[in-house]
């Protein structure tokens, strides 16, 4: 009904982490204390970006789907189920039970995500030129 | 059915976007958003597994149809938001080039 809600939530939090995050790399960055160590680190930053855009495209392609079935209108209270208490009743349940698993799924797929990545980076060439052979 | 039309939209772009010569394209953003849709309606899929039980791997003609078409007018309204962002960016500077000429 409104699952899409919770992502799109996350995503706005996320947003506003990442640009924080942002101006403090680039702060640190520019004083020069990054260390040669952390140059073929993947920035806190960018792996953000990469949790901000799942969260924000399935989100917009979810509401367009919401709007397909007619849950979401154009005009307000925009979500049908707000109009009616018992309906509005079950729109939060449903976004308290399958709009945070959504959440969280995208969120634990990104921790998943961003370990792989840490671990491709730190990976020695040897192994990129044994893999190609196989 | 519109789950599965959309991981197989993000299984395409990804290896796509694997075997891109340079990123001029930004299909990442578009791996981004057909994953974050389908991780979505995975979720969706599960819990309406959990209250359906088998009956939801049977479903009506009509509404399995429906949700073909609401599979692709996903696909197609990804592909839109992918575009405008691409046009907007302009990596390779075509639009710039363009409509300095006119």
């Amino acid at each position: 009904m409104a699952c899409f809600l919770v992502s799109a939530a996350e995503a706005i939090v996320v947003k506003a982490v990442e640009k924080g995050v942002e101006k403090k790399e680039s702060a640190s960055h520019k004083e020069g204390e990054l260390q040669v160590e952390e140059t073929h680190k993947i920035p806190f930053s960018r792996k953000l970006k990469w949790l901000c855009r799942m969260l924000c495209g399935g989100s917009v392609l979810l509401a367009f789907e919401h709007v397909w079935h007619g849950e979401v209108v154009p005009w307000f209270p925009f979500l049908t189920a707000a109009s009616d208490p018992n309906d509005a009743a079950e729109m939060l349940h449903e976004m308290s039970t399958v709009g945070v698993a959504m959440a969280v799924l995208v969120t634990v797929v990104w921790i998943g995500m961003c370990v792989v990545a840490d671990v491709i980076v730190k990976r020695p060439e040897k192994n990129i030129e044994s893999s190609k052979a196989l | 059915m519109t789950l599965l039309i959309t991981i197989f939209a993000a299984v395409v772009v990804t290896v796509l976007w694997y075997n891109r010569k340079n990123d001029d394209m930004r299909l990442g953003t578009l791996c981004f958003l057909f994953w974050g849709a389908s991780l979505m309606w995975l979720v969706d899929a599960i819990f309406e597994f959990a209250e359906l039980k088998m009956e939801y791997f049977t479903p009506a003609p009509e509404d399995m149809l429906n949700d073909a078409f609401l599979g692709l007018a996903v696909v197609a309204l990804a592909l839109v938001i992918w575009l405008v962002r691409l046009l907007i960016a302009d990596p390779k500077g075509s639009v710039r080039r363009a409509l300095k000429k006119e």
